[in-house]
């Protein structure tokens, strides 16, 4: 049985290094995979709550949240792609014609 | 007795019966009301009527003319008076009515007025035809109809002051009908000023009568009662009859106010024959006649003045007819003495009232009867002056012999209808033993008879002395004039004694009077009649160049300035009235009420340059500073959308982290 701090200080890194590579990667797939870092980070707590309190309601929902991000990620990618298709390039600091 | 009128649950009316039914008697207002529709109907749909709309007043005229033929016949088998009312407002305890008083006064003038009407609108479709103001002419002729047998039916003062102004406006629009003309506008202002002159003392004269019931009422017949059973003081009556007289004396084209009636002849003559001989005219002496209970119990000098205004009216007038080229201006006077003849007739008592009211009768077919066969004449010659007319006997056949009729009628030659009313005038004004009003009135009967020779004579026979070829009117102006000549032919016997002289059954002030055959008056009459005639024969036999009447030399000279009448009131009233208060009103209009409008109009202006100053300023800059100031807080947040997806996300989670900060302190 490992003790809920340590998990918790796990899934507190995992998120703050999701949060860092969404946040500073230029590489879009790079920003896609920080984004599955953070739901990964978030799967963990709810696990570790779930074992805490003796109720399996957390890891369904840890499953359901896996099933969403199969899906984001492969919404995410085509994205990904199109946007190579088009401009030839997928730094996102270069996709910024969304705005004023 | 309570009944309706005509329309049990909308109207309800008083009905006062006397003895027996009703008969037509009930339904003598529409007579009135039919030709008031009819001018409506005219004014609005007359241009779109084919003909012009002369066809809705012909229709309900005649309409109006077989009832009242009806009417008549009530009165004629004996039938009683009749009056009804309905309510119109209350003033205090003044209760204003509309309402009809329906006796065989009221009949006669029915028919009189209806039949004449009736005449005038069947000939004015020849006379007027092609005249630009064709329809109009036709709404005034109507709304005309309409007013005065509204006078003739009203049963009460102030209803009765309506219709007299109604026919007032209506008589001045038909005189001015030919208005392009400056000659015919002024006329048409002068007679509508002159009889405005009388209408203000009439005006008086009702609201001292009315003041004098203690505003209880304004009914004629209960004035009437209130006044012959004495409650009401003599010099209060002797007032009140003397303002009525007034209006009569504008109305009726009495001395001193006849100057307006010659001028009225500006007019169509159909207009004159209509209103300026046989009924606008006689509404004067109707209403003296119809209010005769006020004359008869007012002061005696009352009375004395009304028979010296109308005998001076009968012989002045009749004297000016001899001097006067224009045929229509010839009957104008020959109106004006007339009228002047039944004014003076109402000096001699009941009997004299009833006299003048048959003379009225009949003048007003022979009246109309000439001044329709003068509008003949002048429709084929082109012109008024009977100078440039002569001959025309053999040309317009049937006008010479209807026109010959109607002067004979006018001059008393027996067995026609003047020659009957001229003998009852006669034998009044002797049972009332006016000696000097029974002379004079015999001297005018001669001057009547020597104008009228005069007018034939220059006008039918002799050479034409005209332009063009003259020719017969239409049949639509000689139908009325056959029509008229048979009425002048056969309505003198209704007041001859030997026939029982029904009309003085039907026209009576309380009981009938008998009427009686004087033959040395009929033959002083007609002495009278044949010694002007002969004279007229004697001098215009034969055209002269000048006019042999010049021949009085200074009377001439008085006659054909009309007594000085018109320079005395031109110089002496309406050159003072124009150049000192109309000036004086026109100054003070000008300078002082059009600076108080102009200055009322700057000070708003003025105000109004500030509340636009402030508008333009004030709150349209509030309404743009409002705009500017989000445009310009817009332009400094629109930064923000800088469209880098990462910089969102960086303050997406900087959002959280102060969330997550304010949350877990709580």
């Amino acid at each position: 049985m490992i003790r809920l701090p340590l998990l918790l200080f796990f899934s507190a890194a995992l998120f703050s290094i999701g949060v860092y590579g969404v946040l500073a990667r230029r590489n879009g797939v790079l920003v896609l995979m920080s984004i599955e870092l953070m739901l990964n980070a978030v799967n963990v707590n709810l696990v570790a709550f779930s074992q805490l309190w003796r109720d399996l309601a957390g890891q369904v929902f840890a499953l359901f949240v896996i099933a969403v991000a199969a899906a984001e990620v492969g919404i995410g990618l085509a994205i990904i792609l199109l946007i190579y298709r088009n401009r030839e390039t997928i730094n996102i600091n270069e996709v910024n014609l969304l705005k004023w | 007795m309570v009944t309706a009128l005509t329309l049990p649950a909308l109207v309800r009316a008083e009905e006062i019966q006397a003895a027996g039914a009703p008969g037509l008697t009930r339904y003598a207002w529409l007579i009135a009301l039919l030709p008031l529709l009819s001018a409506a109907v005219i004014l609005f749909f007359g241009k779109r009527t084919p003909g012009g709309g002369w066809i809705w007043g012909v229709l309900t005229v005649g309409t109006g003319f077989v009832l009242s033929l009806g009417v008549l016949w009530h009165f004629v088998t004996g039938g009683g008076a009749h009056a009804a009312a309905i309510d119109w407002f209350t003033i205090g305890t003044l209760r204003m009515q509309l309402g009809q008083y329906v006796d065989g006064l009221t009949a006669v003038m029915l028919v009189v007025v209806t039949s004449v009407s009736l005449c005038v609108h069947i000939y004015s479709i020849g006379y007027m035809h092609g005249d630009r103001r064709f329809t109009w002419f036709y709404v005034a002729l109507s709304l005309f109809t309409a007013a005065m047998l509204n006078v003739v039916i009203a049963d009460n003062l102030f209803q009765l002051i309506v219709g007299w102004e109604v026919m007032g406006f209506c008589s001045y629009i038909l005189i001015g009908h030919w208005w392009e003309e400056h000659v015919n506008s002024s006329s048409a202002i002068k007679a509508f000023i002159t009889t405005r002159i009388g209408d203000v003392p009439f005006l008086f004269g009702v609201f001292v009568l009315v003041a004098a019931t203690g505003f209880t009422t304004s009914n004629i017949q209960e004035i009437g009662h209130l006044v012959s059973g004495g409650e009401m003081a003599r010099g209060v009556v002797a007032i009140a009859a003397l303002l009525l007289f007034g209006g009569a004396v504008g109305k009726s084209a009495q001395f001193p106010l006849h100057v307006w009636l010659p001028d009225a002849m500006a007019g169509p003559t159909p207009v004159s024959a209509l209103i300026h001989a046989a009924t606008m005219v006689a509404a004067g002496v109707y209403m003296v006649g119809r209010t005769y209970e006020v004359f008869l119990h007012a002061d005696p000098w009352v009375l004395q003045l009304v028979g010296a205004i109308g005998v001076t009216t009968a012989f002045g007038a009749g004297l000016l007819g001899l001097v006067q080229d224009d045929i229509k201006r010839v009957l104008a006077y020959s109106t004006i003495s007339q009228l002047g003849y039944m004014i003076t007739l109402m000096a001699a008592g009941p009997a004299g009232r009833n006299a003048a009211f048959f003379h009225l009768f009949t003048h007003a077919f022979f009246k109309a009867l000439l001044f329709l066969g003068s509008g003949s004449v002048i429709h084929a010659c082109h012109t008024n002056n009977m100078s440039e007319m002569g001959g025309l006997r053999k040309t317009m056949p049937v006008t010479f012999w209807t026109f010959t009729i109607g002067s004979l009628a006018l001059a008393g030659v027996p067995p026609l209808a003047g020659f009957f009313s001229k003998d009852e005038l006669l034998v009044a004004l002797e049972h009332d033993h006016q000696q000097v009003l029974f002379w004079l009135l015999l001297a005018a009967a001669a001057v009547t008879a020597f104008y009228t020779a005069r007018m034939v004579l220059q006008t039918f026979f002799g050479e034409y002395r005209g332009h063009g070829h003259p020719h017969e009117s239409p049949l639509s102006m000689t139908g009325p004039l056959v029509a008229l000549a048979g009425a002048t032919v056969l309505v003198g016997f209704l007041g001859f004694a030997g026939t029982g002289a029904p009309f003085f059954d039907w026209v009576y002030l309380e009981e009938p009077e008998a009427v009686t055959f004087v033959p040395w008056v009929a033959a002083l009459s007609v002495t009278a009649a044949l010694l002007g005639l002969a004279g007229g024969y004697r001098v215009y036999r034969r055209w002269r160049e000048p006019d042999p009447i010049t021949a009085l030399g200074p009377l001439h000279r008085l006659l054909a300035n009309k007594y000085y009448l018109d320079d005395i009131y031109w110089r002496g009233i309406i050159r003072p009235v124009r150049d000192g208060l109309s000036a004086a009103v026109n100054w003070s209009n000008q300078v002082v009420l059009d600076g108080i409008v102009n200055g009322a109009a700057r000070v708003a202006r003025w105000f109004s340059e500030g509340v636009r100053g402030f508008d333009e300023r004030v709150i349209d800059g509030a309404v743009n500073g409002v705009g500017q100031t989000a445009g310009f807080t817009g332009g400094l947040l629109r930064y923000i959308q800088s469209g880098n997806v990462q910089r969102y996300a960086a303050f997406l989670f900087a959002g959280v982290v102060i969330l997550a900060v304010i949350f877990t302190r709580i």
